[in-house]
Parts: structure tokens; C-alpha cells; sequence
């Protein structure tokens, strides 16, 4: 079974994010990227399914800049096999443009699965997954926790609000994938240097004839209001006596 | 303008989000119909109809609403998504799961979780896990929005009995056949939700073990507050997923959040930052979520969590 996997490349979770100051958006320049945390457990997910013998092949897509050359050779030292760059002139790609390029190149492809993440940190969208299992009519299982396929059906595990749910789906089908899925492994440096040699191919929006005019306009980008700094109480006491008289919450 | 908001509900009631959504929509302005799809789930609509600002209730009452499968659910919105300018729903786990496949059906961009109205197209959302607010404006000719619910009052209940808007059936969609519903395993607990509490008493990686959440639990036992937690409590097994709060878990924002043994990564407080009283305990002075805490205790936990207790005896 072949598999598709998309990688986005995102500002590093644990960097703080800088609002410009002139309210177009965030600070990118000389921030360190990384690939977006769920697709990490997107493409675990696909490794660990190909060494369990139930996948034969992983591709990973990446839309964006460039540099989501190196996102996708992350995704090949991981262990996909080969990697797609949709090269976007844009750096504004919303969901359902991503989405769209997304499908053109399953129908190219013809996966079985398509394992993506849940949400990108960046946009925190959420929709993306969702987007191109609808455009491809396909079942989909959003925040999964769990995945075992099962000849023509896979059955997943999914996070809901209050607890988890488990649903049967067909295949194909489109995954999105939650924390608790799996613990990505580290690159090794061997596995860098494999994947330097494993094929990368790049395409445009154009040759895949999709539109990638955002259809959303940003007027504007701030920072959210601050709290002000709060005070150290010296026990337990004190504290109680601050919710009571003061904060009035108790 | 008309408004579809879409409910999320137990069958017999609304989940909390729903009448945030309908304030929302009224902030937008126009006739709100509220669709209800489930199985039984009467109840619900007449809970709909009875909310301050709704004109019109749709029951769509059919076996393959059931659980929310998120196929059907959009199969079915789309059958009358043509009659609206807007579509919402909350953005929970519900909202998120099905909104996004009625918005790329209809071939719109979706908004995701704005916690603000600034016009008819022109909302505010959060991104990079709330570090940021974008105002954005959308082109497309039906809106398809989820809803944060902390960035909106609940919509009140208007008091008459059976309700004031009007309750219509609407015929299901066939069912697509792409999913089955296997069930749900809902943590079970006397405690308010998470997303619903006046009160939170939330614990991290700090509280060392799952039985150790004991005395988190007669903490908010004392107070009538939900248990929440952060993501590496959950990770260890602590407590079950649907007590993350935070950028990828639930977004909270009740009267007092008491975080316990919580270091307060920007992920955490993107799930909680705009509690109205933040209390942090915590035995390292460095912890990041003392910057947000407006009262903080820096002590071992195992001590101030049942002094804390007692004192509120
Ligand atoms: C993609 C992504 C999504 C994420 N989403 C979320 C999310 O939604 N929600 C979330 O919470 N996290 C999320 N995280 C994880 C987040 O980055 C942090 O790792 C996590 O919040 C840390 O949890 P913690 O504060 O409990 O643990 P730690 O950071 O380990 O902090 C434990 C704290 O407990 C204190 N402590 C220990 N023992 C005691 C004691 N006896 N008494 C008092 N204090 C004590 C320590 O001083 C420390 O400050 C996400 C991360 C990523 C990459
Ligand atoms: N530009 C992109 N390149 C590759 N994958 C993407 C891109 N944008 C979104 N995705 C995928 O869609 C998921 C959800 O993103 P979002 O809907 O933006 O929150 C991400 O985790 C990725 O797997």
C-alpha cells in the first residue's frame, strides 16, 4: 500500500513568534523552522506502518517556499522514500489552496492512505485534512489516535471533546493525526545522508492547474493584549485571602 | 443576511459552545436558524428553539447523525447550505471535524475559530497559538466559520415554555456510507466540563502520577471545579486526552484557572490565558506561568494543594 504524507514547514514550536511592527504578520526572517509537529507524527506513523510490513511506499508532499526542501528531506532521514515540493510564489497558502494542490497530486499518485497533521502551529487552522478527504469524496478520520488497517477498511481511534471515539472507515481514506498517535524518532546522521540521495521532485501550482489565490485578505496582525503582572503571595493563607477580598472569585 | 449555526448537543441538550455561536451570528446580524442533526434528539431542538435570537430550528432526525460522523453531518448541511450567507459552528471537536469538508465542498476558505466579529466579512482570529490576532476579510460568497466560544458570551434563554422559534423537520441526507460509527469512550465524571466550569484546577507533569491527582480532585471538589491538565500530563497518563488545555487541547477561559505543577509553555497558555484570575503554584520561581498568574505561590505542591483544601474548608 502506498502512502502519502504532507509536511509543512513552520516557525520552530518552541521559538516565541515576534508580531512585525508594521501589522503584516510575523517575524520569518532568521527564525528557526522546523516541520510542523503533527506532520512529524504523520510521517512516524507512515514509517512505522512500512516496517510493520503494511506499507510499501511513502511519499511526502511539502507546498510553500524553497527551503520546504529541507522539511521534506527531514521527512526522507525519517524514512519516506521519496519527496514532492509544490514550489507556491505565494507565501500566503491558505487551506483549501493547499488542499487542492494536495489532491491533484493523490490523483497523480493514487495512494491508498493520506496521513496528515491534525493542524499546523503556524495558521492553527485545522481544516486541511478534512478539506482534501472532501474533495476527494473520501472518509476521514480527524485526531487520530490509533490506526490499524485491516485489508479494505481501517480502524481508527479518535480524540473527541469527551474522550475517544472509534469509527470503521474505507479506503482510501485521509488521516489526521493527533499527539497521542505516536512519539516521532530523531534523524540519525546516517539516515541524513541516505536521504540526501533519495528523489526530490519539484512542480508548480500551475502545471498542476489548481488556483492558489488566497481567498482570505490579513487587514491586519497584533499582539494580543498582555495581562498585567500579577503578585507573589507568601502561602496559602494569603492567597485565600486575596481570592476572597480581592480577586472575588471564590 | 441569513445565518445557519449548527448545534452540538447530546441528544436532550446543547453543548455549551452552540449558544456562544449564536452570539456570534447575532454579532453579524441577520436571521439565525439553528440546525440540529442527530438521532433522538428532540429534546435539543426544543433547547435550540428556546435560545434568545433564534428564529428557526431544523431536526434533522436520522440513525446516521448519530455520533457526529462528520461525512453525514456535511452531506447534510449542504443539502441547504445554499439559503445562507453564513455557516458556523463552535469550534470544537465537533465543529472542526465536519466544518471544513462543507467549506471546501462549497469551494470557500474557511475561517477558523475567530474570537471576534468585526463585520459581516471581517473577523478576528487567533494564530501561533494565540501570540498573534489577524483580522481577516473574506472574498468568498458564503462564509464558513467555527466559532471560539471564549471570545463570546453564551446567548441567553428566552424563559417561555416549548420555546419561541419555530421547530421544522428537515429530511436526512442519504447516508454516505464512508464511516462507521463503532462507538464512544466518554471519561466519565460528576465534575462540570472543561469548556463549561466557572472553575478550573488544572495539573501538569508536576502532579508526578495519575493517583496523585487525588488531591487535585478534592481541591475542585471543594470549589465545584473542572479537572484539567496539560499536554505532558496527559502524554504520562496522568488523566485522559480530553483534559488538555491548551493550543491543541481545549480553549478555557473561566472566572479562576488554579494551575498546579504546570511550567506554562506557550502551548498551555494558549488554552488559557484569558482566564480572568489565574492562579499559579509552582515550586520553581522561573516557571514561564508566573508571567501570566496574577496571584503566585511558589511551594511544593503536595503541601499547598491540601493546605489550599483545608483552608477553603
Ligand atoms: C505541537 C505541540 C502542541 C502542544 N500542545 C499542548 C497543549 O495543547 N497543551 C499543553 O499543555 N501543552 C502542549 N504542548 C506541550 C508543551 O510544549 C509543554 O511541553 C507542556 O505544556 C508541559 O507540561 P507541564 O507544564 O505539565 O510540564 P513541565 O514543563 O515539565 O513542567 C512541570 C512543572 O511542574 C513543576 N513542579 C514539579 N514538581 C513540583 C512540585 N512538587 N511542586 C510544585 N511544582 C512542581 C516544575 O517546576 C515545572 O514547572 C504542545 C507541544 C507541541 C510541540
Ligand atoms: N503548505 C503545506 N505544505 C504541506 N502540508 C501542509 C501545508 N499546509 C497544511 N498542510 C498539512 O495540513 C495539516 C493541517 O494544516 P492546517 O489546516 O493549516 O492547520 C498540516 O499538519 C499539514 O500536514
Amino acid at each position: 500500500m502506498k502512502v502519502l504524507v504532507t509536511v509543512k514547514r513552520v516557525i520552530d514550536p518552541y521559538v516565541k513568534v515576534r508580531v512585525k511592527s508594521d501589522g503584516s504578520g510575523v517575524e520569518t526572517a532568521n527564525v528557526k523552522m522546523a516541520m510542523n509537529p503533527f506532520c512529524e507524527i504523520a510521517i512516524e506513523q507512515a514509517v512505522r506502518m512500512k516496517e510493520a510490513g503494511v506499507v510499501t511506499e511513502i511519499v511526502a508532499v511539502s507546498i510553500g517556499a524553497p527551503q520546504c526542501q529541507e522539511t521534506l528531506r527531514t521527512a526522507m532521514a525519517m524514512g519516506a522514500d521519496r519527496g514532492i515540493l509544490v514550489e507556491t510564489g505565494t507565501t500566503d497558502m491558505q487551506p483549501l489552496a493547499v488542499a487542492k494542490l494536495v489532491k491533484a497530486i493523490i490523483d497523480k499518485e493514487q495512494p491508498r492512505l493520506v496521513i496528515m497533521g491534525k493542524q499546523a502551529i503556524d495558521d492553527d487552522a485545522n481544516q486541511t485534512g478534512q478539506m482534501v478527504s472532501a474533495l476527494l469524496g473520501w472518509p476521514q478520520s480527524a485526531f487520530t489516535s490509533a490506526i490499524t488497517v485491516n485489508g479494505d477498511t481501517a480502524d481508527v481511534t479518535r480524540e473527541i471533546d469527551g474522550g475517544l471515539e472509534k469509527l470503521t472507515i474505507k479506503l482510501p481514506a485521509v488521516i489526521t493525526t493527533d499527539l497521542r498517535l505516536n512519539e516521532p524518532r530523531y534523524v540519525t546522521l546516517p539516515n541524513i545522508m541516505k536521504a540526501k540521495k533519495k528523489p526530490l521532485e519539484t512542480l508548480k501550482p500551475e502545471t498542476l492547474g489548481v488556483d492558489v489565490t488566497p481567498r482570505l485578505k490579513t487587514l491586519k496582525v497584533e499582539e494580543p493584549p498582555k495581562r498585567s503582572a500579577g503578585v507573589k503571595v507568601a502561602d496559602v493563607k494569603e492567597l485565600v485571602a486575596k481570592l476572597r477580598n480581592e480577586a472575588r472569585v471564590i | 443576511m441569513s445565518i445557519l449555526v449548527i448545534a452540538e448537543h447530546d441528544g436532550k441538550q446543547l453543548k455549551p459552545g452552540t449558544t456562544n455561536t449564536v452570539t456570534a451570528a447575532a454579532k453579524i446580524g441577520g436571521d439565525i436558524t439553528v440546525l440540529v442533526a442527530g438521532q433522538q434528539c428532540a429534546g435539543a431542538a426544543q433547547a435550540a428553539a428556546k435560545i434568545a435570537g433564534v428564529k428557526k430550528v431544523l431536526l434533522a432526525d436520522a440513525p446516521q447523525y448519530a455520533g457526529g460522523v462528520a461525512e453525514n453531518i456535511a452531506a447534510l448541511v449542504l443539502t441547504i447550505a445554499g439559503q445562507y450567507t453564513h455557516i458556523l459552528a463552535p469550534a470544537t471537536g465537533f465543529g472542526k471535524n465536519f466544518m471544513p469538508r462543507v467549506a471546501a465542498t462549497l469551494d470557500v476558505q474557511q475561517i477558523s475559530e475567530i474570537s471576534a466579529v468585526v463585520s459581516a466579512d471581517t473577523f478576528v482570529r487567533p494564530i501561533y497559538a494565540g501570540n498573534a490576532l489577524a483580522t481577516v476579510q473574506s472574498a468568498d460568497k458564503v462564509k464558513v466559520i467555527t466559532v471560539r466560544a471564549t471570545g463570546f458570551d453564551a446567548a441567553a434563554e428566552v424563559g417561555n415554555e416549548g420555546g419561541s422559534a419555530a421547530v421544522e423537520n428537515l429530511a436526512a441526507a442519504p447516508d454516505t456510507g464512508l464511516a462507521k460509527f463503532n462507538g464512544q469512550e466518554l471519561s466519565k465524571s460528576d465534575r462540570p466540563e472543561l469548556t463549561a466550569a466557572r472553575i478550573i484546577v488544572s495539573g501538569g507533569r508536576g502532579m508526578g502520577s495519575g493517583e496523585n491527582f487525588k488531591i487535585l480532585e478534592a481541591l475542585a471538589d471543594k470549589l465545584g471545579a473542572a479537572v484539567g491538565a496539560s499536554r505532558a500530563a496527559v502524554d504520562s497518563g496522568f488523566v485522559p486526552n480530553d483534559y488538555q488545555v491548551g493550543q491543541t487541547g481545549k480553549i478555557v477561559a473561566p472566572d479562576l484557572y488554579i494551575a498546579v505543577g504546570i511550567s506554562g509553555a506557550i502551548q498551555h497558555l494558549a488554552g488559557m490565558k484569558d482566564s480572568k484570575v489565574i492562579i499559579a503554584i509552582n515550586k520553581d520561581p522561573e516557571a514561564p506561568i508566573f508571567a501570566v498568574a496574577d496571584y503566585w505561590l511558589e511551594e511544593d505542591l503536595f503541601k499547598a494543594v491540601p493546605e489550599l483544601t483545608q483552608e477553603l474548608g
